[in-house]
């Protein structure tokens, strides 16, 4: 199953590649390539960085939920829920206020207070006096997000409500319409480390679903690996939403599928993570570039086909593979 | 006695933050090859015992070794190696099958990042068959009832290969004759030479396994010896805090309450 949907994944890549609304909406030949120049630049410094980012996007917010959802023994978190995404989404708009929407600031102020989000929860987690360690993040998370989401409203308040207030807003709604390959360089580092990270620790997160003592009993004494696989979650997931902006359900989402299709194992459920959030966000970044003039805001195209999917898998009967 | 014990509490003390129920001064040594059973009342600090043993919690005062080394001075791969722990009841929120479970038993013999290969699988399939679950290898752990949980954390702990088996109330959930496994599996495993202390609030399991006994009195003391010298109607009835009579049927010591 996973070299299928990864060679579905390449597939898909190379047709997203040539399906935009340049010359004419639809499907771009690649003879034309040959012919028309202009046609080789949007496809090599517009398309190709965006399906690239996008892949990314989904890889990372995929494969960070899975790891949560193992990581707190809870389906219902995603990979942004310790203040990191509405921290995220905070910078971004003292960004777009403070500095009118350049791209490199509301790339840094998002990153840093995503991060910061994460900082915030963590300690507050630990001054909490009552209940486990993972119930007490969880709870301080929340705590924090709703934090942030206060500061968001703030700014959006204050916000200039012709010209600041519709791009917060479009960026509290994601989207990768500005991405070129400095946003994929920037961003690459954190995914690369983070994603090799998450994929070498695959088996071992199983045993972070296991209560303490029990883990503890096996060898692994939980505390540190833990740690280092909510570090590394995090700091990769704030580098690709301070570039696309929220899209949240994805990451919710890909890993019940993954779980779904792959059992819950971390060796088959993470690889499959990654491959079903990465071509999702592909599919859904490209559907929402071409079948409108305009951008549709790629948080609610991932919304849109994630329901209607979700609802189709997981009322199947026997898709274990 | 060449051997050093495998397990040996030294004047242990621990307590839960003020509260009542803490052990005091405890000392007691469980021989290689011996099932040693810790017998009390519900609540009275069995599984604090196990879990002091694990090394999960610290005592505060007091010195636990195993097989004559420090449980400090053990990595925590070689604690996992050298002892296993089947717990009294493990959350399980997402759907391992039976042997991918079972194959988390090799962690402590893994390197952080190696997942299980082919020799790892061939043993944790031995332990699911020595606990006569391997026919449900491909099954969802969430579809297994009470015993067969019970089971597949049994085989779990084998797949650890430890020379120290805790089990904290291995009898529960278990029917009859799974119960009877158990005991035989538990008598095989002392046959090999191996060691195990279980808790249990019942005699009767003590009777049917232990050679060694730990009697947790309610009030928090603790005596410990062998099941010949420390299984009598006078100690049961003070830790249950009842009247019991013993009487011996085909070589079965059985309890009248």
């Amino acid at each position: 199953m996973l070299p299928l949907l990864s060679a579905i994944l390449v597939v898909a890549t190379l047709t997203a590649l040539l399906l935009g609304r340049y010359p004419r909406p639809g499907f771009t030949s690649p003879l034309s390539l040959l012919s028309d120049p202009l046609a080789r630049k949007v496809l090599f410094h517009l398309r190709l960085p965006r399906v690239l980012v996008s892949i990314l996007l989904g890889m990372t917010l995929g494969c960070g939920g899975a790891v949560f959802q193992l990581i707190f023994s809870n389906p219902l978190v995603e990979p942004g829920f310790l203040g990191v995404s509405q921290g995220a989404a905070f910078g971004a708009a003292i960004a777009i206020l403070l500095f009118g929407g350049s791209l490199p600031f509301i790339q840094a102020f998002s990153a840093l207070c995503g991060i910061l989000g994460l900082v915030l929860a963590y300690r507050l987690a630990r001054k909490i006096r009552f209940g486990g360690w993972l119930l007490r993040l969880i709870l301080s998370g929340l705590a924090v997000s709703a934090l942030f989401s206060a500061g968001i409203g703030i700014v959006k308040f204050a916000a200039d409500p012709l010209t600041q207030l519709p791009e917060i807003t479009f960026w509290l709604l994601g989207g990768l319409s500005h991405v070129s390959w400095a946003e994929l360089v920037s961003i690459l580092p954190a995914v690369f480390i983070g994603l090799t990270l998450l994929m070498l620790f695959r088996w071992r997160v199983n045993l972070l679903t296991l209560s303490d003592e029990t883990s503890f009993a096996l060898g692994t004494p939980p505390e540190r690996i833990r740690l280092v696989l909510i570090l590394t979650t995090t700091v990769s997931v704030a580098s690709v939403i301070s570039v696309s902006g929220i899209v949240l359900w994805l990451g919710l989402i890909v890993p019940h599928l993954a779980r779904r299709i792959f059992g819950a194992d971390g060796r088959y459920s993470l690889p499959g993570s990654l491959i079903i959030g990465g071509l999702f966000a592909l599919i859904c970044d490209t559907l929402a570039r071409m079948v409108l003039p305009g951008e549709i805001p790629l948080g609610i195209m991932s919304s849109l086909l994630g329901a209607v999917l979700f609802a189709l898998i997981m009322t199947r009967r026997g898709f274990r593979a | 006695m060449s051997n050093p014990p495998a397990l040996a509490f030294a004047q242990v003390s621990f307590t839960y933050g003020g509260s009542s129920n803490g052990i005091e001064d405890c000392s007691f040594a469980v021989p290689e090859g011996s099932i040693t059973a810790i017998l009390g009342p519900n609540g009275a600090g069995k599984t604090t015992l196990l879990h002091l043993a694990l090394g999960w919690l610290q005592p505060a005062s007091g010195c636990i070794s195993l097989f004559g080394k420090q449980l400090g001075a053990y990595t925590p791969r070689d604690r996992g190696i050298t002892q296993s722990l089947l717990p009294q009841k493990e959350p399980t929120g997402f759907e391992f099958t039976v042997l991918e479970y079972a194959l988390l038993g090799r962690a402590p013999h893994l390197k952080s990042l190696v997942p299980p290969g082919e020799r790892d699988i061939r043993i944790a399939t031995n332990a699911l068959a020595r606990t006569t679950i391997l026919p449900l290898q491909d099954q969802s752990i969430s579809k297994l009832s009470g015993g067969e949980t019970q089971l597949l954390l049994l085989a779990r702990s084998l797949t650890q290969q430890p020379k120290l088996l805790l089990l904290d109330e291995p009898m529960n959930h278990l029917d009859l004759k799974h119960r009877r496994g158990m005991l035989d599996l538990l008598q095989d495993w002392r046959a090999s030479g191996k060691t195990a202390v279980l808790t249990t609030h019942n005699p009767d399991t003590a009777a049917l396994l232990a050679d060694h006994l730990i009697l947790v009195f309610p009030g928090g003391g603790m005596r410990s010896g062998t099941f010949a010298d420390l299984f009598t109607e006078e100690n049961l009835s003070s830790v249950y805090g009842l009247p019991i009579r013993t009487v011996t049927h085909e070589d079965r010591r059985f309890l009248l309450y």
